[in-house]
């Protein structure tokens, strides 16, 4: 694989025309060749399919925090593991807790050839058992593809971890780590021109690149024989800890800091051999301006949202999920198009060994394998939804046509305004019908009032 | 160049326009491939370009502009294009050496010692002035809602468009072509602000947006076509048409609402 062209190392590779088929020359990436470019694995294979097979080496994906932070720190958390199984090195920036904790707390890697067959042989068996029933309602949904990848442990491109076990200090200490803390940096000292932004960020920036010169990883130096790729790793960007009010006010002071440095770090990162992953509090930053600026600046955009605390978590629908995942934006680059995946309704679960990605089973499909508990009305999404919205429809009529007949006594009392009652009602029912007091079903159901 | 388009706008290589003002506007969606369009249109037609691309890399405008059949690296290195690589400018300001007093860097706005863009106008007269044996001058921007993110304010930013109106429309009788992003219910105002006012002065609006209903595999979009004859002649209307296109590997297929392949 050549690089195309320049004495300054350009992120985008072109195969040569008429070259054969050669193994990539950098461990744990894979040529997409009709962009051009060269792809890392995210640590999580069903995220690699939702971005268009993994994140593109000169690119930043954006992580938008969950309500509590907990699911997006898994995310970066496997980015990070994955640049360790894979031998790349690593540079983790955070405000927050010390690059060290985070490096010691990382999920041990699945390598053993007996775990994955274990797995392998879960998913071909799904697999068979969806190929002898032919599906009588759902049967426009016959022949999609799955949304998981199966899991083969010899490919290079992709591993599966164990998040109950960390990883082994030997393998952290295996490969090259890059640590910005930021309470622990000197502060900031311009050369000679005034940068004009947040000290905290502009610190950072500095750090990375001297980074990337030291180390080579732009390509300045020619002699040097065994290149490998750069892992950034930015923890909680734009939280009060950076010294930045973005999240906190609703007219912050510098409001530009944060967007300027995407623009410096996206310059760095297309003239290197990096690639870099940041996840953001979005859902404190309360000028949406700014997160629309932000979202253009970044390539690839991913929202995670948590069922923790909202109405969804007693959601049947959504009772296998633990949250839902946005993808916002994937880039158009080297290309005219761009590898979108096609399905739009994407969940995500935490099992106790595994976090995966995968697109919610929607209502027909869930009448195919007939779990419709009867008595209770239903919310049905639609398989594409508008981009940014779901299309929810609130179809209890149907739903209590399929159900059973019994199903439509009880759907009347738990859901709509219950009937005058005339005389005494049993004690049991108006304990029922007391909870919907005012309209609105009340918090504290044990403080019951008996009728008279 | 996509052919369909350039029947669309009735457009042809070999007489290039005059004096124009095109913006391309995108909501919702990707509108770059409008940029690639006019980048590689120009080229074919032999005028000189000043490409101001501030959001992607050299390499990325030349591996699509090879897929459109338009080698920028020659036009480079022959002079018929002059490419403004903002990503690497901003890297030369803030970590490079101390800057030469007679090429100022362009985007000097970034480091705070002057509000305005003049320094990127005069980067852009500089590079068009000269002409050479190229036919009229064009001026590429992709793209202007960036300046707004990197501190520049719109104030700043409309009167850099209106000093490049003057010196490449007016004066050098060139074209200029401007990708900005907007959203219909943006709470960017300052963003909304310059695009509103632009959209009142140019000639020509392309406005690529996503479709309202979300996402199709086999409809990418729908593109607005504006011809602002009220601009020019007070009594004449705008000229609206509408489009909906997919994006292909190497062109773009444009056609009627609603009578896509897909569907016919």
């Amino acid at each position: 694989m050549a690089a195309a062209g320049g004495a300054r190392g350009r992120t985008s590779f072109q195969r040569r025309p008429g070259a054969g088929p050669r193994p990539p020359a950098l461990p744990g990436t894979r040529p997409a060749l009709r962009r051009g470019q060269l792809l890392l694995s995210s640590g999580l294979p069903s995220l690699d399919c939702v971005l268009g097979g993994g994140v593109a080496v000169g690119t930043l994906l954006l992580i938008e925090e969950d309500k509590y932070g907990l699911y997006s720190n898994l995310l970066f958390k496997y980015f990070l593991a994955e640049g360790i199984v894979c031998g790349h090195e690593l540079f983790v920036a955070s405000a927050k807790e010390h690059p060290d904790n985070i490096l010691k707390e990382l999920p041990a890697p699945l390598l053993d050839d007996s775990h994955g067959k274990e797995l392998g042989n879960e998913a071909a068996a799904v697999k068979s058992e969806d190929l002898q029933d032919s599906m009588k309602i759902a049967w426009r949904y016959q022949n999609l593809p799955k949304m998981e990848v199966s899991p083969t442990m010899h490919t290079k491109f992709g591993h599966y971890y164990d998040i109950s076990k960390k990883m082994s200090p030997e393998l952290c200490q295996s490969v090259k780590f890059h640590s910005f803390y930021l309470h622990e940096e000197l502060p900031f000292e311009p050369k000679m021109k005034t940068w004009n932004m947040n000290s905290g960020y502009a610190r950072l920036l500095q750090s990375i690149q001297r980074i990337i010169s030291q180390e080579g990883f732009d390509g300045s130096d020619p002699q040097q024989k065994q290149r490998n790729v750069l892992r950034i790793g930015i923890q909680s960007l734009g939280s009060i800890l950076w010294g930045d009010d973005v999240c906190c006010s609703d007219t912050p002071e510098d409001p530009q800091s944060l967007t300027k440095f995407l623009y410096v770090l996206r310059g760095l990162l297309r003239k290197s051999l990096s690639a870099c992953i940041i996840t953001m509090p979005a859902h404190l930053i309360q000028n949406k301006a700014i997160m629309e600026r932000v979202t253009n600046l970044s390539d690839m955009v991913v929202g995670l949202e948590s069922f923790i605390g909202s109405e969804r978590e007693t959601n049947p629908l959504y009772k296998d999920y633990h949250g839902l995942v946005h993808v916002h934006q994937i880039p158009r680059l080297n290309s005219l198009i761009c590898d979108v995946s096609d399905t739009k309704d994407l969940a995500f679960r935490l099992k106790r060994k595994q976090f995966t990605i995968e697109w919610v089973q929607d209502n027909y499909l869930r009448q195919e394998r007939n779990i419709y508990p009867p008595g209770f009305s239903y919310l049905l999404k639609q398989k594409d939804s508008a981009w940014g919205e779901g299309s929810l429809q609130h179809s209890t009529f149907l739903m209590s046509f399929l159900a059973k007949a019994a199903a439509f006594a009880s759907r009347l009392v738990r859901h709509s305004e219950p009937r005058e009652q005339t005389g005494s009602g049993r004690i049991r029912q108006t304990a029922e019908l007391r909870m919907w007091r005012h309209g609105h079903r009340q918090e504290a159901p044990g403080l019951l009032v008996i009728s008279a | 160049m996509l052919a369909e388009l350039n029947e669309l706008l009735g457009a042809a290589p070999e007489r290039p326009d005059a004096g124009k003002f095109t913006l391309l506007r995108d909501t919702q969606t990707d509108g770059s491939f409008l940029v690639h369009h006019f980048l590689s249109f120009y080229l074919r037609a032999g005028c000189k370009v000043c490409f101001v691309a501030l959001l992607q890399s050299f390499s990325h405008y030349n591996i699509v502009a090879q897929k459109l059949g338009v080698n920028l690296a020659a036009a480079k290195e022959q002079g018929q294009l002059v490419f403004l690589e903002g990503l690497q400018s901003c890297l030369d300001l803030l970590f490079g050496e101390e800057e030469q007093p007679g090429q100022p860097n362009p985007l000097q706005f970034l480091s705070g010692s002057s509000p305005d863009l003049r320094a990127l106008f005069d980067f852009v007269r500089v590079s068009l002035s000269a002409a050479g044996s190229w036919k009229g001058p064009v001026l590429l921007v992709d793209d202007l809602s960036v300046l707004l993110s990197l501190g520049a304010a719109p104030v700043a930013v409309l009167d850099f468009i209106h000093y490049c109106r003057v010196c490449v429309c007016c004066q050098l009788k060139g074209n200029i072509v401007v990708l900005v992003h907007s959203n219909e219910d943006s709470e960017d105002e300052e963003n909304e602000l310059v695009v509103n006012s632009l959209c009142h002065h140019s000639d020509l609006i392309l406005w690529a947006e996503g479709l309202a209903t979300g996402f199709c595999k086999d409809v990418h979009g729908q593109i607005k076509i504006i011809k602002r004859l009220s601009l020019r002649r007070a009594a004449e209307q705008d000229v609206v048409q509408i489009y909906q296109y997919k994006i292909q590997d190497r062109n773009v297929s444009f056609f009627a609402r609603g009578l896509s392949a897909a569907v016919l």
